[in-house]
């Protein structure tokens, strides 16, 4: 028996998926006069701005869902460590560029199948941003998949390095297909949609690039949780937090 | 995509101190005098191609070099809306960077040439840069004052000779000018804020007011290259008298601020129909120069382990391109 109204599931679920875009798009945005070449910072910087983008979004709709007043900041920066609930992968650090690449890669995979079966959904907010949101996440898994294709099969360095991350990412993977509570909740109305059955698909998908890229497929089927039920984030979470917050604590209650 | 080697230069060439050259010379000055655009493939004096190599590349890494103060605050903005804003702005700055390095090779300098000499430190960018960002505010008074600047500068280059840079600074103008009224956007927030909110925006205005002064370089007795580049129109206004058009668009935007600029002398001149202002530190403005900045090791090193940080992905990339050329080849 679920504990949640249907309006505070809608709110939960909105503010999920808003902190897994907002993360994401955090640990892109620390590329800034760091990444390899012009192009590749600036590609990048459109990713964040995407994801970022995306959070916005569903804040608001989190914020017109729940009734109270709060706007996309308060929910976005307003909040305990336990309260966020984005999965664990999209606060890992950004790593070089291809555990980058590769995080990316997988997310947005993830986030492909993800938003293309939330178009479908029966609450229309959700699905018209979920639609803009799938344009946006296609390019995403194009342009990582293409790094991810130069890196593995690229010199034996690279390959190394990459598949150093592809192995230790991948035990991040699982989290993203293990339904919350308020995902369960929502689901007998269509509202949300069953990500645990996305789960082949994403599978078929990333095998067949990291073949294509000479890279091993790992088969581990273990995953670190924690991040989606907000019960246990990582040891780099509480940093994000300190920076993304830091001006929001520091003077409360300000107009920015 | 990672610097082009095949970037010639063009084929027209005299031999130096000929009649041959004499003439070219004289027709391109003529053209310059009619305000006919420099191309590309044009005939141009090897002096000329210097200048503006200099100073595009200059251009382009201060482009560059300035995401660094900015994107340091990303991650760090109040507001979602502010972060997307200022992600967009670095993100330009990129763009412009791109833009102008393309336009300088034009001239037969590769990006990776003009990079080379910025990591070795051989090129310069603008002094403004080797300030730190110290608070949100500063977010602000970049994009009004260092922003503000820029385009004073540009708008004057808009007009100059080489008409690649030319239409290069038309289409960053456009944007630049963007930026600074999100800038001061930023700033009229701050003002209509809390106490700690005005004190933050005059504490950022009074640290970076006199750099961006400096930005338009020596005053007009002591700018080594001013004369001929104002022959050539690679330059149409003087340092002073970019300085001065900024200074007196600069004070009525501050008082709506309802903040002070830092210069006790600056005060309207009736007789002048202008502000008069305060000798700037000269010293100070020479010893960024040299490298003695708060920031200018930090910015070239971040610039340098950027780059070496990104070589094993370069090379990758290379790599596998060879990979899949020979296979095409092949096929």
């Amino acid at each position: 028996m679920s504990s949640m109204t249907q309006k505070e599931a809608l709110t939960a679920y909105a503010t999920q998926i808003a902190d897994s875009s907002l993360f994401m798009g955090h640990r892109m945005s620390e590329w800034v006069f760091k990444a390899p070449t012009l192009e590749t910072e600036i590609a990048l910087m459109n990713c964040a701005l995407d994801l970022i983008g995306q959070s916005r979004s569903f804040y608001t709709y989190a914020g017109e869902a729940e009734g109270k007043g709060r706007s996309e900041d308060d929910i976005a920066y307003l909040r305990g460590q336990t309260e966020y609930r984005n999965p664990l992968i999209s606060e890992l650090p950004r790593g070089d560029w291809g555990y980058t690449i590769v995080k990316s890669y997988y997310y947005s995979v993830f986030a492909k199948l993800f938003f293309k079966a939330l178009t479908l959904s029966s609450d229309k907010q959700l699905a018209a941003i979920a639609e803009r949101s799938l344009k946006e996440v296609t390019y995403h898994v194009r342009y990582t998949g293409e790094w991810l294709l130069r890196l593995g099969d690229g010199t034996q360095e690279s390959k190394k390095r990459t598949q150093k991350s592809v192995d230790e990412l991948w035990d991040y993977v699982g989290e993203m297909f293990i339904m919350s509570e308020a995902e369960t909740q929502l689901l007998q109305d269509n509202i949300s949609t069953d990500i645990a059955a996305l789960r082949g698909a994403w599978d078929q998908e990333v095998e067949a690039l990291l073949q294509q890229a000479t890279l091993d497929v790992p088969t581990g089927t273990w995953t670190h949780e924690g991040g989606k039920t907000g019960k246990m984030h990582t040891e780099h979470f509480e940093y994000i937090l300190a920076e993304h917050q830091y001006l929001q604590n520091r003077y409360s209650g300000c107009e920015w | 995509m990672y610097g082009d080697t095949s970037i010639q230069k063009p084929m027209k060439i005299a031999k130096s101190g000929s009649p041959e050259e004499a003439e070219l010379e004289r027709n391109f000055q003529a053209k310059i005098d009619a305000d006919i655009k420099i191309e590309a493939n044009d005939w141009m004096p090897e002096a000329y191609r210097k200048t503006l190599v200099r100073q595009m590349s200059q251009h382009a890494h201060s482009e560059i070099v300035g995401m660094q103060p900015e994107g340091t605050w990303v991650t760090r903005a109040p507001s979602l809306r502010r972060k997307v804003i200022l992600l967009a702005k670095v993100q330009d700055e990129g763009g412009h960077g791109m833009y102008i390095y393309s336009g300088a090779e034009t001239l037969g300098t590769s990006r990776e040439t003009m990079l080379d000499d910025l990591r070795t430190g051989k090129a310069k960018y603008s002094s403004i840069f080797n300030y730190p960002a110290l608070s949100w505010a500063d977010m602000g008074t970049i994009g009004w004052l260092v922003d503000g600047a820029a385009i004073t500068n540009q708008v004057a280059l808009a007009r100059c000779s080489y008409g690649p840079y030319s239409r290069a600074m038309v289409r960053i103008c456009k944007e630049e000018s963007f930026h600074q009224r999100q800038g001061y956007e930023l700033l009229i927030t701050l003002s209509k804020g809390t106490q700690e909110q005005k004190d933050m925006l005059q504490e950022s205005v009074n640290r970076l007011w006199w750099p961006s002064l400096m930005m338009f370089g020596p005053c007009d007795d002591d700018s080594p290259h001013s004369a001929q580049s104002m022959k050539w129109k690679i330059k149409r206004k003087s340092n002073d008298t970019l300085r001065q058009e900024f200074v007196d668009a600069s004070v009525g935007q501050a008082k709506f601020l309802g903040i002070t600029l830092p210069d006790p002398d600056l005060k309207w001149n009736e007789k002048r129909g202008h502000y008069d202002f305060g000798e700037i530190d000269w010293a100070e403005f020479y010893d960024v120069i040299k490298g003695n900045g708060p920031c200018n090791r930090e910015r070239v090193n971040n610039v340098i382990k950027a780059h070496e940080d990104g070589a094993w992905v370069r090379t990758a990339a290379e790599a596998y391109a060879e990979k899949h050329a020979a296979k095409e080849d092949a096929a």
